[in-house]
């Protein structure tokens, strides 16, 4: 599908963007992840307003992330989180097994200090969706072995 | 006959107000702001009943008498749109609302979704609506 590809191009981009703009001088150093969290945290604010325009309401908290998983994540990357899990106490795991935005490079360790840059915009596309929903959170990402990774959200309670 | 046309963000601040004549701005404030206890207890309850989960609709939410009659909408994200409608406007329906409100709230999401952020489209949507009333 071509809006699939538009995507990922944009996105390698944006990465991309973002970097030579650091070797340049115009971003501080160590800002750039920041950078392309906030970028994310406002498109995922303008996602969900759309995609809830159909969607009945959301009785609680693990109701909303499971529409995280399924339906958001199936439209920004045609596939659904492989596997969430909870402690039913603010902390949620999402586990995707082939992330879209990983598929691209090689699967072995030669790239794996690298990933991080190409999770630093969806983990704000969550963050930004979640805080439209008026959930507050924290969401760090990690990879242990290409193209896998997990999405850890931290709710934040008021 | 739409004459004022509020939009309440999540946290109850207001996001945007138009209002024809000007001049009654404060006062349609100030029964928005009356009417929001309303709007969370409707949400709220709304969460729980089975039936109606879809609809955004709030209908109806403060006759007053010498004013007109104040409708709500809220979205999934809780922005709340309001209209204040001239009670003496008898012909105006229910379902008629209802779309008017379903156009406001598409042409939120068209401006939200905007990184160019453009809220003369909104401008026009709301003018349109409001004319369009009359």
């Amino acid at each position: 599908m071509a809006d699939e590809a538009l995507f990922l191009l944009l996105h390698n981009e944006m990465v991309s963007g973002v970097y030579k703009s650091m070797e340049q001088g115009e971003v501080e150093n160590g800002r750039c992840i920041t950078k392309l969290e906030n970028m994310g945290f406002r498109v995922g604010q303008g996602l969900i307003e759309r995609f809830t325009k159909d969607t009945a309401r959301f009785k609680d908290e693990l109701d909303i992330m499971k529409f995280i998983c399924k339906d958001f994540w199936t439209t920004v990357f045609k596939k659904q989180i492989d596997n969430l899990r909870t402690n039913h106490q603010g902390i949620y795991v999402l586990q995707d097994n082939k992330f879209r935005l990983l598929t691209q490079m090689s699967a072995g360790k030669q790239y794996l200090e690298h990933a991080s840059k190409y999770l630093a915009f969806t983990c704000g596309l969550i963050r930004g969706g979640l805080s439209n929903l008026g959930i507050k959170s924290i969401v760090t990402a990690e990879v242990s072995s290409m193209p896998a990774c997990k999405f850890q959200v931290m709710i934040q309670k008021l | 006959m739409a004459i004022c046309i509020p939009v309440i963000t999540k946290e109850n601040y207001p996001l945007y107000i138009c209002s024809i004549p000007t001049e009654n701005e404060l006062k349609f404030q100030y029964m928005v702001h009356t009417s929001l206890d309303v709007v969370d207890e409707k949400i709220s309850s709304m969460g729980k009943a089975l039936v109606n989960q879809r609809e955004l609709y709030l209908g109806l939410l403060y006759p007053t008498e010498d004013y007109k009659v104040l409708q709500g909408y809220a979205t999934i994200s809780k922005v709340k749109f309001f209209m204040v409608v001239n009670s003496s406007n008898t012909a105006l329906q229910d379902n008629e609302i209802h779309r008017m409100f379903w156009k406001l709230h598409n042409s939120y999401i068209d401006v939200m979704c905007n990184p160019f952020c453009n809220s003369r489209d909104f401008d026009n949507m709301v003018m349109y609506i409001m004319i369009q009333v009359c």
